[in-house]
């Protein structure tokens, strides 16, 4: 070993254009692993109020009650609020390989399209809502109107989270601050989305389909 | 003393005043800040042990008001031990020592670092404030178990247990937001060289606990939020009248709260990991088997939490008293290699090996009281006594405690580039150690006498003795403390000077200055073992930059028997 080898690759470290990115060694960048990290703990979060779900299900019969039989349907407004969520993942998609190719104007695109897509969700949601408590549910309602408001009352902030993780990239998409090599805060959002809609597919399929 | 052509040119270190503290994204400063806030805690954790030990030294109320007023200070005395002190006392050590352990010049994530700690402060006002609150702060213990935490229950009426559960979620967000940091770091900023099985135990037990945090905390989180909402918002989860289950929060509760327990005691084992090697001149005995054990601790840590819950009825008693028992496995692996990395070893007693030894010792009796309560029938007559309070303490005190205490003496000097004095750390580990086992060794007894725990009074007069000893050892433990803060105080202004590496350390952070600036290193030691800085001292590997002092020194500290007797070969 030369007596400068070391010298050099620890000045290398040290003088790096962004220190904490290490060495540049390849695989995943920092970003991007915090942020599955970070979905990791919310899977780990939703497991907890899903394992409560089941537990309070399994504990009370019949399950609707009688009172909210037939209340949640999974053909009323919510289906269209569902695809929507959907479509958006995949336009969300699009913008990420429209910004691994340099099309910053596709990106700029899709990720609008996404923005909006988000937001007409969070409406659509509260719509939802509102008709539901016009029929007596909420979340005092015992514990069928306890678990639906708090899942997706839950899933419904994280929404909410995604849709100003969408305005920042966004701007920032707009202001010209992504391109084909450094786009790594496109790349963690769109993981953050993808969860979300994830969890409103658990979601759908638990409170409106199973039997 | 190997002076190491390594260490940075002379450069203040922690420049600026306040303002820069306040501000500060450097993960030294940073740790150096959750220690010393997480120390405040503990004083104030402290003072409420203590009220609880003098209402229990005699037969009858004296100290307090009503029962309800002792049940706040035992029920924040634990919350402020486990989440304010402990916790973060143990992340800030990480904190500080990471980084410096892989080579890196600081976290992945500076800013999200400073936010997790300053989140630690604001968690700890929220939950003390609740003694401003017309109910009173928090009543129903750190467990907070509903439906004694619900609004309906007599315990709990007022905002304080409000206040609880906005800390507890405040807390627990900085712990996950530092778990994901610490992933980061580790798995991304390591220098070259830097393997992973050529790790310091610290860093590996970081990791495994970072890994519970990340895992486990969150669950804790949807727990305090579901009775959150019962509470105000009009929610029946655990309201069994209105078809919600109470025991389904016990489930939940502990599914963060077991895993938590190891988040408590992993990186103590790291610190003494670190301690031990450099105080008997030897190497780690069986460094990869330890690893292997920690990970082993971490995975099994997620199937036990129900046996916590064995007299609910409600779990399945042969699976979960397994797990329990195995996890004893792994923990004896790391007992023998602790013992084994001591046999035969030049034993130097300075004070982090005294605190390290003190771990060894008590944790063991904390593990060994804790296999009792695995098993189900004897938990079934031990369950709520105080033979669980003494487990507890000898495991999260013994344990925990005097772990981060090593790590507290062994890293002082390059925290601060002095050391702190021998004979007054001599005198802190004294009556710590006397103290802490004339507080928690007579549990032991009143627990088998079946005296509960959470108790503002009792009518046995066979108790009495027992609980004056305990109280006794109580406020020797607090005097301990004041040898401790005088010897802060008095080695900041004249200790001894410490020198880069006043103890001979085998890891990183000793190649650098005492104390480090602010980008850590200048240059780097080869990394060719778990111990680069070891394996520079003695010449077994090219040295990075110049080359000089010490190849020059090699020769000499052969001739001196400065060389392990393991030989280079000793780490793969």
């Amino acid at each position: 070993m030369t007596a400068d080898a070391p010298t050099l690759t620890a000045i290398a470290h040290l003088e790096g254009h962004t220190p904490a990115v290490g060495h540049a060694r390849g695989g995943i960048s920092n970003p991007i692993l915090g942020m599955i990290l970070f979905i990791t703990s919310e899977v780990m979060f939703f497991s907890g109020l899903f394992a409560a779900y089941f537990a309070t299900r399994a504990n009370n019969h019949p399950w609707p009650p009688d009172v909210f039989k037939d209340i949640l349907d999974p053909l009323g407004p919510i289906i269209v609020a569902t695809i929507i969520l959907i479509t958006s993942s995949f336009t969300c998609q699009f913008a990420v390989w429209s910004i691994r190719r340099g099309d910053r104007r596709g990106f700029v695109r899709n990720i609008s399209i996404t923005f909006v897509l988000g937001i007409v969700f969070l409406l659509m949601q509260a719509f939802d809502y509102t008709i539901l408590f016009g029929e007596g549910m909420t979340l005092g309602s015992g514990p069928f109107g306890t678990t639906y408001f708090t899942l997706t009352g839950f899933h419904g902030a994280h929404v909410f989270g995604g849709v100003l993780m969408l305005g920042v990239i966004l701007y920032r998409g707009g202001s010209g601050q992504f391109s084909a090599k450094h786009h790594d805060a496109v790349e963690a959002v769109s993981l953050y989305w993808h969860f979300v809609d994830v969890v409103w597919i658990l979601l759908f399929s638990i409170l409106y389909l199973l039997p | 003393m190997a002076t190491h052509a390594l260490s940075p040119a002379a450069i203040p270190a922690y420049r600026g005043g306040l303002l820069e503290w306040l501000t500060t994204t450097d993960h030294k400063k940073i740790g150096i800040m959750y220690v010393i806030n997480s120390f405040l805690f503990f004083l104030i954790g402290g003072v409420f042990a203590l009220l609880v030990r003098t209402e229990l030294a005699v037969p009858g109320i004296q100290i307090f008001t009503n029962e309800h007023v002792y049940n706040e200070a035992f029920s924040i005395h634990a919350t402020v031990m486990i989440f304010l002190f402990i916790i973060p006392m143990l992340a800030g050590l990480g904190n500080f020592s990471v980084p410096l352990m892989i080579g890196a010049p600081d976290m992945a994530f500076p800013r999200v670092n400073a936010l997790s700690f300053w989140m630690l402060p604001l968690g700890g006002i929220l939950l003390l404030s609740g003694f401003l609150t017309p109910g009173g702060a928090a009543a129903a213990g750190w467990t907070s178990y509903p439906p004694l935490s619900e609004k309906l229950a007599q315990s709990s009426p007022g905002p304080g247990q409000d206040l609880w559960i906005a800390a507890l979620i405040l807390i627990g967000t900085s712990s996950i937001l530092g778990g994901i940091n610490f992933l980061v770091t580790i798995f991304k900023m390591r220098a070259p060289g830097m393997t992973l099985f050529r790790m310091p135990i610290m860093v590996w037990t970081m990791l495994v606990t970072s890994v519970l945090v990340v895992m486990a905390t969150p669950v804790i989180t949807s727990a305090l939020v579901m009775l959150y909402i019962d509470r105000n918002l009009g929610g029946s989860f655990f309201l069994p009248d209105q078809g919600g289950m109470a025991v389904l929060y016990q489930n939940v509760f502990w599914f963060y709260s077991h895993p938590a327990v190891y988040v408590m005691v992993l990186p103590a084992m790291g610190v003494i990991s670190e301690v031990l090697p450099v105080f008997s001149r030897k190497p780690l005995f069986g460094y990869r088997a330890f690893i292997f054990a920690t990970a082993g601790i971490g995975a099994l840590g997620f199937s036990v939490w129900a046996h916590h819950m064995f007299t609910t009825g409600a779990v399945f008693l042969p699976f979960f008293s397994l797990m329990t028992f195995l996890i004893a496995v792994p923990t004896g692996v790391k007992m023998f290699n602790w013992v084994f990395t001591l046999f035969r070893g030049q034993l130097t007693f300075s004070t982090p090996l005294i605190f390290a030894i003190g771990f060894l010792t008590m944790f063991l009796i904390g593990g060994i009281n804790g296999a009792f309560s695995a098993s189900v029938p004897i938990d079934f007559a031990l369950q709520d006594t105080y033979w669980v309070v003494a487990h507890l303490h000898y495991v999260l005190f013994g344990g925990s405690v005097f772990g981060m205490f090593a790590g507290i003496y062994y890293w002082f000097p390059k925290m601060t580039g002095r050391l702190l004095d021998e004979g007054l750390g001599k005198v802190h580990f004294v009556l710590m150690f006397v103290g802490f086992n004339l507080t928690f060794f007579p549990m032991h007894m009143l627990g088998i006498a079946g005296m509960p725990r959470r108790i503002a009074d009792y009518a046995d007069p066979s108790w009495a003795d027992w609980n004056l000893l305990a109280t006794v050892g109580g406020f020797m433990i607090a005097a301990s403390m004041l040898p401790f803060l005088w010897n802060v105080f008095i080695s900041l202004r004249n200790g001894k000077v410490a020198g880069d590496d006043p103890w001979e350390g085998n890891t990183l952070e000793w190649a650098t200055s005492s104390p480090p600036p602010p980008y850590n290193f200048d240059r780097l030691p080869e990394i060719r073992s778990e111990r680069p800085v070891f394996d520079a001292r003695h010449g077994l590997v090219a040295h990075g930059g110049h080359g000089g002092p010490i190849e020059e020194e090699a020769p000499k500290a052969l001739e001196e028997g400065h060389v392990d007797n393991q030989g280079p070969g000793g780490a793969s």
